[in-house]
């Protein structure tokens, strides 16, 4: 429904009279809340200040996801539930909660986990998401699925005394669509290096701050007030009452939205962050026989050295030089769609190549130099230089 | 000497210093300086062929160093460095 359309009685004028009043604001503002729908995906530490602040602000439809019931341990910081609550699901305590608070806002219930089955379906009729869940999974899993139905995804996020906030994939007036977070993070850290809230704790204000910071940029992308954190990425650091806000940019090796993305489905997210064992995929090898018979036969194929440029000018056999440590970086010059050789000295280093092209971006075109470039002089030109 | 700021996940490397003070011509060289200094620290910021771990940003004043020069960023007295890593809470 278009917000021009929206009515409000005389009750809902008189509650949002503080709204109203601001002249940046006024009615329009608080009817494009009214037509807004807005989900918000974790009723916890996150979404219990940004669900509250929204439905009091107004907001005429809020999808709850979360999957989890109410705990005593949720209360140091997750405002929205009491004591009554505990044991019972989250979607439906906030909803008794947030109903109470206004009755001119229609909740939607999602009270499942959101995986990649049914994240599209869950997301697709809303207009903006706000990301307040608790794992890396799940982060990515929420980009994605925003960008495959180019949705704006404000996100927050804390740990310990530190939060983050950023709006991703947002378009401005100008057409211009901002950064996500896999053009801030490409790739999750290792299971086990960053630990989680249930591990390493977090102070209960924190996520009241965050959360509400998420609200605040939610009602601004809705109404079109002011600049949202669009290509800007807000920390605060609680310790020691520091907050700083960076310039972020969209990044060409995006899988999902760069120049070439390799990614245009939702993938399985436990296994993109290490969370379950990957089945070993074997690599693709060649022989270095086989590589010389494809290149006599003028086979259409590329070649990718990814050795060091010191050894690069020791002896080459044609490939094109791109060191093993900037190869995701060069990703998107590797064709998808023709066979790739890779080698480097024996044929260690290229493997990690493969594996990183492979995990990272999904190739399935590329094969491994059996022995490295050694094998290929011992077998093919033993006149070139040994090192 | 430019200012690097530790986040804090990070701190327990760095004896809870929140702010290094460094002398260096660039970006790397801060990570060569802070790296050496609390060696604890490398796994956290560099991958196994030595490079940046795509879950750090590092930022030299407002921008990402990725924007700039990399690990090549000229940095200098008033420079501030900021190391900001993926954290993924909120809903527990």
């Amino acid at each position: 429904m278009s917000y021009q359309n929206i009515e409000f009685t005389k009750e809902e004028l008189a509650r949002y009279n503080r709204h109203i009043i601001i002249p940046e604001f006024g009615e329009d503002a608080q009817k494009k809340l009214k037509a807004a729908k807005v989900l918000i995906i974790g009723s916890g530490g996150l979404g219990s200040p940004s669900l509250l602040y929204l439905t009091a602000a107004g907001v005429g439809t809020i999808g709850i996801v979360d999957f989890d019931v109410v705990d005593d341990s949720n209360l140091q910081r997750q405002v929205l539930f009491d004591i009554n609550e505990i044991g019972k699901p989250k979607v439906e305590a906030a909803k008794r909660r947030l109903a109470a608070l206004n009755p001119y806002t229609r909740f939607i219930l999602h009270n499942t986990h959101i995986n990649s089955g049914n994240a599209l379906d869950i997301i697709k009729d809303y207009d903006v998401v706000a990301d307040g869940t608790d794992n890396f999974p799940t982060r990515y899993l929420v980009n994605d699925a925003t960008l495959i139905l180019d949705k704006p995804n404000v996100y927050g996020s804390i740990f310990q005394f530190e939060g983050q906030v950023s709006v991703f994939n947002y378009v401005n007036r100008k057409g211009e669509r901002g950064p996500n977070y896999r053009d801030l993070y490409p790739t999750p850290p290792p299971p086990g290096l960053v630990p989680s809230c249930a591990e390493g704790g977090v102070l209960g204000v924190l996520p009241g701050i965050i959360g509400s910071l998420q609200a605040l940029e939610v009602i601004k992308v809705i109404t079109g007030i002011g600049e949202p954190l669009s290509g800007r990425f807000f920390t605060f650091d609680a310790l020691n009452f520091e907050n700083r806000t960076f310039n972020i940019k969209r990044r060409d090796d995006n899988p999902v939205n760069g120049k070439k993305p390799t990614i245009h489905e939702l993938i399985d997210y436990e296994q993109f962050c290490g969370m379950r064992a990957v089945e070993e995929k074997p690599t693709k090898e060649i022989s270095a026989k086989d590589l010389y018979n494809w290149q006599v036969k003028g086979k259409k194929f590329k070649l990718i050295d990814v050795r060091e440029p010191s050894e690069y000018k020791i002896v080459q056999i044609g490939g094109e030089l791109i060191p093993l440590a900037t190869i995701s970086e060069h990703a998107d010059e590797i064709p998808s769609d023709l066979d790739v050789v890779i080698y480097c000295k024996s044929g260690v280093r290229s493997l990690r190549a493969i594996k990183e092209l492979e995990e990272k971006f999904g190739f399935s075109n590329l094969y491994n130099l059996k022995g490295g470039i050694l094998a290929y002089i011992d077998q093919v030109q033993p006149e070139l230089t040994r090192y | 000497m430019a200012t690097v700021i530790i986040p804090t996940p990070l701190r327990k490397f760095t004896n809870q210093t929140a702010r290094l003070q460094v002398e260096a011509g660039t970006v790397g060289e801060i990570i060569d300086r802070i790296t050496l200094d609390f060696p604890e620290l490398k796994k956290h910021l560099l991958d196994q062929q030595g490079g940046i771990r795509s879950f750090v940003n590092i930022f030299a004043g407002d921008d990402d160093i990725r924007d700039l020069q990399k690990e090549k960023t000229p940095v200098n007295n008033s420079t501030v460095i900021s190391i900001v890593p993926a954290i993924a809470g909120g809903k527990h």
